[in-house]
């Protein structure tokens, strides 16, 4: 674990406590019905998912989250409509409520446009931490009230998906900056955007080179390695952190293919089967929707959504948000806050906090400054 | 949006309310997305993360609490006999980790000890009162702690308390009475008939109807078997009727027919613990082990431990509403606390320091006046001794005088002496006169002693005479 990282591991197999001796018990009980109790816990109180697209306009951001979901999350911006590009940059959120057999689904999407778009695009990441942090304070104010509501509203943003214009070069200041200031706040998972303008060969390229970027600039995107408990996660997302940045084309419209209808982008030589492979007229044939090799879509899914959702958001509560509420109740007379805020005496230096967490801080208190 | 919920009535006009109050709209997804696998995700985490189950068992002793626990988690936790005579109620807490399949349970198993042994009894439940109390308050350290870690904190909390009831038939004694009155806002109360296989069924039937019209009569709020889930919301109704439940435990295993049952054997016939028609185990099992233990720590942590926390809270001096009704948050509190401690702490500091202060002036005033006082003894001793040094100075030369005047007169008287010797030639008229004059001699002897001494051993190194009398004579 790297020793700069206080932050335990957030789900700890082997919670502090006192000695135990094991019991063998003689016969069955009937204590693994608590898992049943617990989905029936579950399902009914719904789950809650709050994710957030970053990227230029025309990377395909709102085009992604609709394939993602595969509704009409955000109404796409077409080209030739008179959309003007926003002159700063704006969040928009919005939620819905998704239900799969059962499973009740509380979905905000919060997208970025105006990143990156203007020609001084300096401090262009401060809207971002800003909302973030603020998603951070309500819930440590519903948090530390005395009253306390039964399930606190959770709009923490739990993952950003941070989208890599397909240049082919390598990461661009704008991006390498940014990544290091957010993959402190929150989980960034990094993706190369309109992948289909790149060959295999130089979207291999390009992703070595994104994480030797990475790598280089200290930059610990999703999946922490830190934060790997067990061998088996660690082999786990070690294949997921291998693939990282996933090259991604998004598709939402339908087209017929041999006779299939399958999500794609028509091309003048070809289509591209969003969630399979490539198909040019003649060299290859339409084969299985989800073939990894030739689009990482499926990856990326998968890993939002099938197996590390849950993760995800333990990370966000267990380490993003503690290391937030750590800096906030330590200077707390330097953050802004709401109308009520009264600043008294200022306090005396606390305990020194890991170079981590307060790295945060003084980026948070730039920003403040800035702001 | 078309709407696409698959739950009862009135729920969904909820639900809807909430959405467009929130202005949340519903989706329909064209497609298999894949998140149904969330249930499963939480539950894996939870498994990674074990369960965390404390049951406190209060009841006379020797009602069986042991025994029953045994018999619930079909273990044999190490447990003897606990002696009679305790001075005071103690509680003892014992962890174990148990593990079924792939769930790791840590169960604390916490005992009164002693309770309802002494002879005054008012002091039996403030033990187990204060022991559920410092639960919650560690866990509301650790919550309030800048630098926490909840995901690792150990639970100590008290999800359940089995209350065993002795078997009179009568009614509650008063003890229990007052005991699940204290214990009913802190923590979940079970009670349980113990040794049920002393009641016959009629008589438990009546016991039971009688204890709980005594409970209900005197605002005991016992745990109610949740029952808003349809999957469980019959059989726990239904088993809220059987409350309490009537209980025997045993570990032992008496064969009954061709299997071997766990029953206790007696003569006149074999209580099985696992037979419906003879006592209500299995039930207790069911509702605490296998339908509702989520539901029970569910209960701990979201009423009885937020009612605590808002309690002490309070007690501490944090609103949620300031004066003129703004929104006070805890935070903004307690930094005025925090001022106001300081100022405290300020002034008392500045208080020392004066009375620090002036104590060390007194301190040196009073040195100081010491000081003088010993000088001033110092000068008067100087003069004494300087004027009795005077006076001996004087009386040496006055002394000295007199030495000089008689040796002159001495020497005068000799001549005198030696003229009429000469003139006369008797002797005995020099010792007639001489004896004659007596205080001459004696003035002479005293003399003689003085002169020698002044002149230290002088004048007999001199002259090398020995004795004062052979001074003069001749």
């Amino acid at each position: 674990m790297d020793p700069l990282r206080q932050s335990a591991s957030p789900c700890s197999s082997r919670p502090s406590s006192p000695k135990t001796p094991p019991c063998e018990m003689l016969g069955y009980v009937g204590i693994e019905a608590v898992l049943d109790q617990l989905k029936i816990k579950a399902m009914k109180m719904g789950f809650e998912f709050n994710i957030m697209v970053v990227g230029q306009s025309g990377l395909g951001k709102s085009t992604m989250l609709n394939t993602l979901f595969k509704s009409k999350v955000w109404k796409c911006t077409l080209p030739g409509l008179a959309m003007p590009t926003p002159q700063t940059l704006q969040l928009k959120s919005v939620t819905h409520v998704i239900e799969e057999k059962g499973v009740k689904l509380k979905l905000t999407v919060t997208d970025t446009p105006g990143f990156g778009d203007q020609i001084n695009n300096d401090k262009c990441w401060n809207p971002i931490l800003g909302y973030i942090n603020e998603q951070y304070e309500r819930y440590l104010q519903e948090e530390i009230l005395i009253t306390r509501q039964r399930h606190i509203p959770d709009t923490r943003v739990h993952c950003c998906v941070y989208f890599v214009p397909p240049t082919g070069h390598c990461l661009r200041p704008l991006d390498i900056e940014f990544l290091q200031r957010l993959c402190r706040t929150v989980n960034v998972v990094p993706v190369i955007a309109r992948a289909d303008s790149l060959t295999l060969e130089e979207r291999e390229a390009f992703r070595r080179r994104i994480q030797h970027n990475l790598r280089t600039h200290c930059i610990e995107v999703y999946p922490q390695k830190c934060f790997d408990e067990d061998i088996n996660d660690r082999i786990l997302n070690s294949k997921i952190r291998d693939r990282i940045p996933f090259a991604v084309v998004g598709a939402d419209r339908q087209h017929l293919v041999n006779g299939r209808c399958v999500l794609g982008r028509k091309t003048k030589w070809g289509i591209i089967e969003g969630q399979g492979r490539w198909t040019g007229p003649e060299v290859w044939l339409c084969l299985a929707v989800e073939n990894m090799a030739h689009c990482e879509f499926p990856l990326l899914r998968d890993l939002l959504i099938r197996s590390h959702l849950q993760d995800l958001k333990d990370i966000t509560h267990n380490v993003h948000y503690e290391n937030y509420r750590v800096c906030r109740l330590n200077e707390s007379h330097v953050l802004p806050h709401g109308p009520c805020w009264v600043n008294l005496a200022p306090t005396p230096p606390g305990p020194s906090v890991a170079p981590g967490p307060s790295k945060a801080c003084t980026q948070a208190r730039e920003d403040s400054d800035d702001n | 949006m078309p709407t696409k919920t698959t739950c009862p009535s009135s729920q969904v006009s909820d639900d809807e309310q909430k959405q467009k109050r929130e202005n949340i709209r519903s989706l329909t997804m064209s497609g298999h997305v894949g998140f149904e696998s969330l249930p499963d995700q939480l539950v894996n985490r939870s498994i990674q993360q074990g369960f965390c189950f404390n049951i406190l068992c209060v009841g006379e002793t020797g009602i069986g609490k042991s025994t029953l626990i045994d018999t619930l988690f079909n273990t044999n936790f190490e447990d003897h006999e606990s002696s009679h005579f305790y001075p005071h109620v103690r509680l003892k807490a014992q962890t174990y980790e148990l593990h079924e399949s792939n769930v790791q349970l840590k169960l604390t198993i916490v005992n009164t000890v002693g309770f309802g042994d002494q002879i005054n009894k008012e002091e039996s439940y403030q033990p187990v009162v204060d022991y559920i109390d410092a639960q919650f308050e560690a866990y509301l350290q650790e919550e309030l702690k800048i630098k926490r870690s909840l995901f690792n904190y150990h639970d100590s909390r008290i999800h359940v308390c089995l209350y065993f009831i002795s078997p009179t038939g009568h009614s509650l004694k008063t003890l229990d009475l007052l005991t699940m009155k204290t214990l009913d806002s802190k923590v979940n109360i079970i009670p349980v008939i113990a040794k049920a296989d002393a009641i016959s069924k009629a008589e438990l039937q009546k016991f039971k109807i009688k204890l709980m019209s005594e409970l209900v009569s005197n605002g005991v709020q016992i745990y109610q078997f949740p029952a808003d889930d349809e999957t469980i919301a019959k059989i726990n109704a239904s088993m809220n009727g059987h409350l309490p439940f009537a209980v025997v435990g045993s570990m032992d295993e008496v064969k009954v027919g061709n299997k071997m049952v766990k029953a206790r054997q007696y003569p006149w016939g074999v209580v099985q613990v696992e037979n419906e028609n003879h006592c209500d185990f299995v039930k207790l099992r069911e509702m605490l082990i296998c339908t509702n233990m989520e539901d029970l720590r569910e209960q701990t942590h979201t009423r009885h431990y937020e009612l605590y926390r808002r309690c002490k809270l309070e007690e501490m001096g944090f609103t949620d509403v300031g004066p003129e009704n703004k929104p006070l948050s805890l935070q903004e509190t307690y930094e005025a606390k925090r001022h106001e401690f300081y100022g405290e702490r300020q002034r008392k500091e500045e208080e020392m320091k004066q009375m620090f202060v002036q104590r060390v002036k007194e301190k040196e005033a009073i040195l100081k006046e010491a000081e003088r006082e010993l000088q001033a003894k110092f000068e008067h001793l100087k003069r004494v001794h300087q004027e009795e040094r005077m006076k001996l100075e004087e009386k040496r030369r006055l002394l000295e005088e007199e030495i000089i005047a008689f040796s002159k007169k001495k020497a005068t008287s000799e001549i005198y002496q030696n003229q009429s010797y000469m003139a006369s030639g008797s002797n005995l008229k020099k010792d007639k006169d001489r004896k004659k004059d007596p205080g001459y001699r004696f003035e002479l002897l005293c003399f003689d002693v003085r002169a020698c001494e002044i002149n230290g051993g002088r004048k007999d190194a001199e002259e090398g005479r020995e004795g004062p009398c052979t001074m003069g004579w001749p």
